[in-house]
């Protein structure tokens, strides 16, 4: 019974981050690429992705603070940024992270801190969402139930 | 005519403005920066900007230099003109002053004279009559006489007198002898005492008041005395005025002498013969006055005459004073008095009127400047607006260009980002397609793919447009199959045309070589969006794809209708089209059977070029004519109602032109509104060697077939000429045997063995009598479904005792309800019905199901599968800076079985596929900090060359991961000597065809 209420959270919670454009297809494909060979690959990547982000969030806000901003810079990390979202399939991130990259060509440094603010909203709300997703297979699993798979 | 009137002004008040204008503008332009020259801008925009600018101060420069240089110029000129004609003018009035002035010196001087000459023959007359005889013959009486009645003698002279010599010792004698005394001219008293005196003694009566008064009490006359007796010529006073008439006037006296003196005599002997004096006073007023009225001609000089013994006080003699210094002309005069000096001098009555000629001449040049300077100068503005708009045009230019390229770049990436997500679906139905579904779902999943494929391929027209227009489109030449490319193209469609029972054939003429070479990827999609375009606007008759030789086509097309064959004449008439619809394109009709008719008659010599007439004919909507002029232009419909009614971007059209006019052809149409429309092309290809064709699927069981059917003959039972000779076309593909019968009793007479029919086609050996292994009949052979009831005619003929043999029977149809289908197998086609459109392997197909020969090849093709073997055990490894993608994408390659490394650095990477090494591929990304993947490659590449040097041939296939499919990333992919690339995140089609490649390479 707990098996399949957790299922059917795990059902929700991703057709959820699906219809609110959380996420995008790359991230079945990418939830497709783990198998028996590979039973944490999700994991891993998300992993990944988080630190990643983290990583350069901090680095983002760092080289807006400083004085003159070195666009430059700004846009590469935020190309890197586009580059892991976009693998991971976190679309509204990859989203913003092109508006960010058109203010950083333009050397707009307002825009640029505004997309900042914003990127670091859409971070860590797909975070926690694919955290919890997360938790959830593993609790699917811990319960001895296997994780459905989302078409 | 403004600038004639108010030029000058015009000139002056507006030039100024605009020099600093221009000079302002060209300052903030070329000098604006200080420092930066313009020959070394850095940009190529300011660069260009820079040299018109210049190129304008300069002109402007030049122009208003010249417009002040024509105006000075002209003013010169204006001023030089007007000094010449006045100096003319005034001079004219010189020399005619002159002239007058002299001629009136002269003509006074000579009446001056007749009357001084007169006055010294008095005196002659007194001398010899008064002094010479003794007692004297002359008294006051005569004198007084005498003098009245010679008075017209002098005019000018108001009278003469004489005045006796008396020294003072003779005095009393003398007194007493006249009876008066000697009084002195101003007082009129008796005169004093003096040395001598000089009384008058006879006179004229007008000046009878003289007598008795002495002369030498004058102080004028005296002088006058003493200077006429030492000279013994007649001498002059200075002007006074006269005592009566109150004229100027002068007093002329000459000295009497006693005895004629020798004209040697000094003034001694001269002083001491005088004995008397005769004097006259001139009324020189009146002299001149009167001379004057005999010349001037209404007065138009004034006279003046001087008395200029005294030269620094000039006594005036005649006229007013006239402090005047305006033109004069003075001429000397000369009276006979050595002593005294006179001059004339003449001025105008007006002055010297103003030179109008010189002023009109200095005007019209003036204006004619003025006119020039206007002319120039609106020259110069004109060149500066054009010059302005020029830059304008220039800008506009660049600004448009740079939209172009924009565009271009935003279709690349909008195109990029929606394959992406389109790829994911299509990828996804694919793998649904893979499992297990029930009929419904297969359709569904199907339908799905085919409009997601529709959705790519629209989707690649807009790139393929984007790149014909920057002209990066490129034409392969590969040998390719002509005739499968249209039965491919031909398959696409018949779900759609079967549906509504549209006609759909390809007619490939015998003579167009079985191998073409060119590129058999854009003529499938030129004829794909033809026939597309005829399918979606045409909803009965028939499409009909029909391919020639030019030559052949060309020549039909010069044939006269007089000399169109009598078989193709009577086709014409009965409008015998495919299906039977009427056509836009005149020729339609019998086009296909004249170039038939040339077919059997010529054969082509072998050239190396081949150029094709490809034609599709439908019988659609057509196109209105006020649309036709536009149908080539891109994203441009007919009208805008179009787009709603059947769809579509409108740019299939004109990439087909594009293309076609790559392939040095051209593209036209013909098209009647409710008609229907042919879209014509030429095409220049290559003939190919038939060996030259690969292995293909197609051939290889196309050979088969040909084997297969060798021997077999057919017969098609069709009354439409043209629907024939496409089946026709159709069955000699597959080797068979054709002959085609158009009429119902013939056809059955054919089925006859051993009708005449045959014995008059003797010379035909190849069919036999009765030999038909298959009997075709075409459904509408005679009108609607006429041919299901052909067997019905042949068991009628074989219940009538007939022996007809009973071959295979065929219906061909273009669209068969299924109620229809049943009526067909009772009526007796129970073998087969082949279903158009024709197509050579769906024939072949349907004639091994007949005749019972199995196909056995039985393509299957599983991507999945294929790159599950293609990637399987290969050594891979993917360079990705960023840890998120290169774990995805070793993931992904994983998943087919390969075995992955990474690496996160262009070095890292150099460092591995430094030869010798052990990897099969690389996955490289493009955009890496410090060491991109461009240069990684042209690194790895340099290391392999080094390699091949010590003897080892290496060369890893080195795929891009790039997330744009930019042209210009391609360009650079293929500069870096990198092997392939693919999106990122891998699609699994595009993956599997890059992968493919490169790894059967190896």
């Amino acid at each position: 019974m707990e098996v399949l209420r957790l299922q059917q959270q795990l059902i929700e919670l991703t057709n959820s981050l699906f219809q609110e454009g959380f996420l995008d297809d790359q991230f079945t494909q990418i939830q497709m690429l783990q198998d028996e060979g590979n039973p944490d690959f999700v994991q891993e990547v998300v992993g990944l992705f988080a630190e990643d982000s983290e990583r350069i969030l901090s680095e983002l806000t760092k080289a807006l603070e400083m004085e003159p901003v070195d666009f430059k810079k700004v846009d590469a990390y935020v190309h890197q940024f586009k580059g892991s979202s976009s693998s991971i399939g976190a679309q509204r991130v990859k989203a913003v992270c092109v508006d960010f990259r058109a203010y950083a060509e333009t050397e707009n440094k307002e825009g640029c801190l505004q997309a900042l603010q914003q990127i670091k909203q859409e971070f860590f709300a797909v975070k926690s969402k694919l955290e919890a997703l997360l938790q959830l297979e593993q609790q699917i699993l811990a319960a001895g139930g296997s994780v459905p798979m989302m078409e | 005519m403004k600038y004639l009137t108010n030029g000058a002004p015009l000139l002056q008040h507006n030039t100024p403005k605009v020099i600093t204008q221009d000079i302002k503008g060209s300052k903030s332009t070329t000098y604006g920066k200080p420092g930066v020259k313009w020959w070394d801008c850095s940009s190529g925009f300011q660069h260009m900007q820079s040299l018109p600018s210049r190129a304008k101060y300069w002109g402007t420069f030049n122009m208003m230099a010249l417009v002040w240089f024509l105006a000075a110029a002209g003013v010169g000129v204006a001023l030089i003109v007007y000094q010449f004609f006045s100096r003319q003018n005034y001079q004219h009035y010189v020399d005619v002053l002159a002239n007058m002035c002299d001629e009136r010196a002269r003509m006074l001087q000579h009446q001056f004279a007749v009357s001084m000459n007169h006055v010294h023959a008095l005196a002659i007359l007194v001398s010899t009559f008064y002094v010479g005889m003794h007692p004297s013959a002359l008294n006051q009486d005569i004198f007084a006489e005498y003098t009245a009645r010679t008075a017209f003698e002098r005019p000018l002279m108001t009278g003469v007198a004489y005045a006796h010599r008396v020294f003072d010792h003779e005095r009393g004698l003398f007194e007493k002898e006249q009876g008066w005394t000697i009084k002195s001219m101003h007082s009129k008293m008796p005169s004093p005492v003096h040395d001598e005196y000089a009384p008058t003694i006879f006179s004229q009566e007008t000046i009878g008041y003289l007598v008795s008064l002495d002369m030498m009490s004058g102080e004028e006359d005296c002088d006058n005395i003493l200077r006429a007796r030492a000279s013994g010529k007649g001498v002059l006073t200075g002007p006074f005025r006269l005592l009566k008439s109150n004229h100027l006037g002068v007093v002329l006296t000459f000295a009497v002498y006693k005895k004629e003196l020798p004209p040697d005599a000094s003034a001694e002997e001269k002083i001491d013969a005088a004995v008397g004096y005769l004097g006259g006073a001139f009324d020189f007023e009146s002299l001149v006055d009167n001379l004057l009225l005999q010349l001037s001609k209404n007065g138009d000089i004034l006279v003046n005459v001087y008395d200029i013994t005294n030269f620094s006080r000039p006594l005036i003699m005649y006229g007013t004073e006239n402090s005047d210094d305006g033109l004069f002309h003075v001429s000397p005069l000369d009276f006979g008095d050595p002593f005294r000096r006179h001059e004339m001098r003449c001025r105008l009555a007006r002055k010297v009127p103003r030179p109008t000629l010189a002023f009109g001449f200095a005007t019209g040049v003036l204006a004619f400047v003025t006119l020039i300077c206007a002319m120039v100068y609106n020259a110069h503005k004109h060149v500066k607006k054009v010059e302005e708009d020029y830059r304008k045009m220039e800008e506009l230019k660049v600004q448009a260009e740079a939209a172009d390229i924009a565009k271009s770049q935003f279709l690349a990436t909008v195109s990029h980002e929606i394959r992406t997500p389109m790829n994911g679906v299509l990828g996804m139905l694919q793998m649904l397609l893979n499992t297990q579904l029930d009929a419904t779902q297969q359709d569904f999943a199907t339908t799905a793919q085919a409009s997601g494929k529709a959705l790519v391929t629209l989707i690649n027209e807009v790139l393929d447009q984007a790149k014909i227009e920057s002209g990066r489109i490129e034409l392969e030449a590969v040998p390719f199959d002509l005739r499968a490319i249209l039965d491919d193209i031909l398959s696409l469609f018949c779900g759609k045309t079967r549906g509504e029972g549209i006609e759909l054939a390809a007619y490939v003429s015998e003579r167009v070589p079985f191998t073409l070479i060119g590129d058999p990827g854009r003529i499938r999609q030129i004829i794909t969006n033809l026939v597309g375009n005829s399918v979606k606007f045409t909803e009965k008759g028939h499409i009909f794809v029909c391919v020639h030789l030019w030559e052949d086509m060309d020549a039909v097309l010069q044939l006269s209708p007089e000399t169109i064959p009598k078989q193709c004449a009577r086709s014409f008439k009965h409008n015998n089209t495919l299906s039977g619809y009427a056509v836009a394109n005149q020729w339609s009709c019998w086009d296909l059977l004249l170039a038939k008719e040339r077919e059997r008659s010529t054969r082509s010599e072998l050239s190396e070029e081949i150029k094709l007439f490809i034609s599709v004919e439908d019988t659609g909507v057509g196109i209105p004519s006020q649309a036709q002029q536009r149908i080539f232009m891109p994203f441009m419909q007919a009208d805008s109602s179009t787009s709603r009614t059947y769809g579509g971007t409108g740019i299939g059209l004109s990439i087909s032109r594009c293309l076609v006019e790559l392939m040095k052809g051209e593209m036209h149409f013909e098209s009647q509104e409710g008609v229907g429309s042919t879209f014509s092309c030429s095409l220049v290809l290559r003939r190919g060697d038939d060996a030259s064709l690969g292995e293909d699927k197609h051939t290889l069981s196309d050979r088969v077939l040909l084997s297969k059917f060798k021997d077999m003959s057919a017969l098609i039972v069709d009354g439409a000429l043209v629907r024939s000779e496409v089946t026709r076309y159709h069955l000699q593909r597959l080797g068979l045997q054709v002959r085609i019968v158009s009429d119902l009793d013939v056809a059955l007479e054919y089925l006859i063995p051993n009708s005449h029919v045959y014995t008059r086609k003797a010379d035909d050996t190849s069919i036999l009598n009765g030999k038909f292994d298959l009997v075709l009949v075409e459904k509408d052979a005679w009108g609607y479904s006429s041919g299901l009831n052909f067997p019905s005619f042949l068991r009628t003929e074989r219940h009538g005792g007939k022996s007809i043999i009973c071959p295979k029977l065929i219906l061909i149809a273009t669209s068969m309800t299924s109620a229809e289908c049943e009526i067909a197998k009772l009526m007796g086609y129970a073998d087969t019905i082949i279903m158009k459109p024709l197509r050579a392997s769906m024939i072949a197909a349907c004639l091994q199901q007949v005749i019972g020969m199995g196909d056995e090849s039985q393509p299957g093709r599983e991507e999945t599968g294929n790159l599950q073997n293609l990637l399987c055990g290969k050594k891979i490894l993917v360079v990705d800076d960023n840890r998120v993608n290169r774990i995805v994408a070793a993931g992904a390659l994983k998943k087919y079985g390969a075995h992955v490394e990474c690496a996160d650095s262009g070095k890292a990477a150099i460092a591995k596929l430094e030869p010798p090494h052990t990897f099969d591929a690389c996955f490289m990304d493009i955009q890496m900090p410090e060491m991109d993947g461009f240069e990684a490659t042209r690194n790895i590449r340099k290391l392999e060359e080094i390699a091949k040097e010590s003897g080892k041939i290496w060369h890893v296939p080195i795929l891009a991961m790039t997330a744009d499919v930019i042209q210009a990333t391609y360009d650079e992919c293929v500069r870096c000597k990198m092997d392939g690339y693919v999106s990122k995140p891998f699609e699994e089609e595009q993956l599997y065809k890059a992968v493919s490649q490169v790894l059967s390479r190896t």
